[in-house]
Parts: structure tokens; C-alpha cells; sequence
């Protein structure tokens, strides 16, 4: 059951991989890693589901966390802004 | 693994999925923002809550809560610094748009 799951996630995680690849321009490829992030979270929830052990939720907190930053960074260089402002 | 939890992970994983090929399928980097950004949200956080019911106030559940409450706060508010960050770079809209706010905006000032 979660093993089917996980091979669904694995293929819009290769959705998302085929856009960071041929997205026209760099906000595409912005939107489509902050997506991916978001799914290997879930990813990892699913691990910790199937093998029982605690810390892939710890991995899958800090994935979010650094995640969210590097969307913020990301977003602040397409805006044309120092990382200060 | 009860029925609930089993539900929720079935459709979680769907909202990823159709979150996903919105991603692949729409025209515009606002379509994709909107279809992917909060359909991949809303999927990760029933897997998320389809985990705290399963394992209840434990060390994995309570894990589970917390990262369902941060992604709950931070991935919209990545989704609209790069929707503004993309319209600031002068990525043009979709050719069937019909209403672009902040450029009637940055026109009037």
C-alpha cells in the first residue's frame, strides 16, 4: 500500500524534475524546486511511516525549513534585490 | 494503520500527483504557481495529519504536527514573494489573461 504510494510520488517528483529541466524561464524553475521540496517532505513521511524510525520526521523539518529559504532567496534575486533589504 | 489515516494518505497523494502535472501541463508561470503551489500544500499536509493520527502524541506524531504547521505557513508565503519576484523580472502573462492588478498598479503611481 504505502510502497504504491511512494512509486505515485516518485513519478510527480519526475514531473517536477522534467519542469526545473525545460522550464522556459528561471521562475519556472524557481516554482518547480520549491514543489519539490514540498514533496520530499511528504516523501520522507512516508519512510518514516514504513520503517518505524523517528528521524526521517527530523529530516523532513529541516528539509521544509531550508526549503523555505532558498524559495525566499530565489525569489529575491529574480526581484533584482541584495538579500539585506 | 487505521482507515482514516489510509484515506487521508490515498488522497494526499492524489493532490500531489494532479498538483504535479499542473506543474507539467499549464500555459503561465502564474497557472502553475496557483495549480501546483497549493495542491502540493494541501497534499502534504493530509499525509502530514494522516501520520498524527496514526501514531497519536508520540515522538513521530508530534514531529508530524509541527512540520504540517510550518509548511502550512510558509509555503504560501513563498508562493507570493515569487509571484511577485517573476512579475518584477517582466515575465509577460498569458496571452488569455484578463486582469494583471499590480501593473494597473505600478502605472498609477
Amino acid at each position: 500500500m504505502i510502497t504504491f504510494l511512494t512509486a505515485v510520488l516518485v513519478l510527480s517528483c519526475v514531473f517536477c524534475l522534467f519542469r526545473v529541466m525545460a522550464g522556459p524561464t528561471p521562475p519556472d524553475r524557481t516554482v518547480a524546486i520549491d514543489v519539490l521540496g514540498i514533496i520530499i517532505v511528504s516523501f520522507c513521511a512516508f519512510i518514516s511511516i514504513q520503517t518505524g524510525i523517528d528521524f526521517f520526521m527530523n529530516i523532513a523539518i529541516s528539509w521544509s525549513l531550508l526549503s523555505f529559504l532558498g524559495s525566499m532567496a530565489l525569489a529575491k534575486y529574480l526581484e533584482g534585490r541584495g538579500f539585506d533589504e | 494503520m487505521s482507515k482514516v489515516s489510509v484515506v487521508l494518505y490515498v488522497i494526499g497523494v492524489l493532490f500531489n500527483l494532479l498538483g504535479a502535472f499542473g506543474l507539467l501541463r499549464l500555459p503561465d508561470i502564474y497557472n502553475r504557481l496557483q495549480a501546483a503551489t497549493k495542491c502540493v500544500t494541501l497534499g502534504t499536509c493530509m499525509i502530514l495529519f494522516g501520520v498524527f493520527i496514526d501514531y497519536g502524541i508520540s515522538s513521530l506524531g508530534t514531529k508530524a504536527l509541527i512540520c504540517l504547521m510550518f509548511i502550512l505557513f510558509t509555503s504560501p508565503t513563498s508562493a507570493h514573494a515569487i509571484s511577485r519576484g517573476s512579475h518584477t523580472f517582466g515575465i509577460k502573462l498569458w496571452k488569455g489573461s484578463v486582469v494583471d492588478k499590480l501593473a494597473e498598479d505600478d502605472s498609477e503611481k
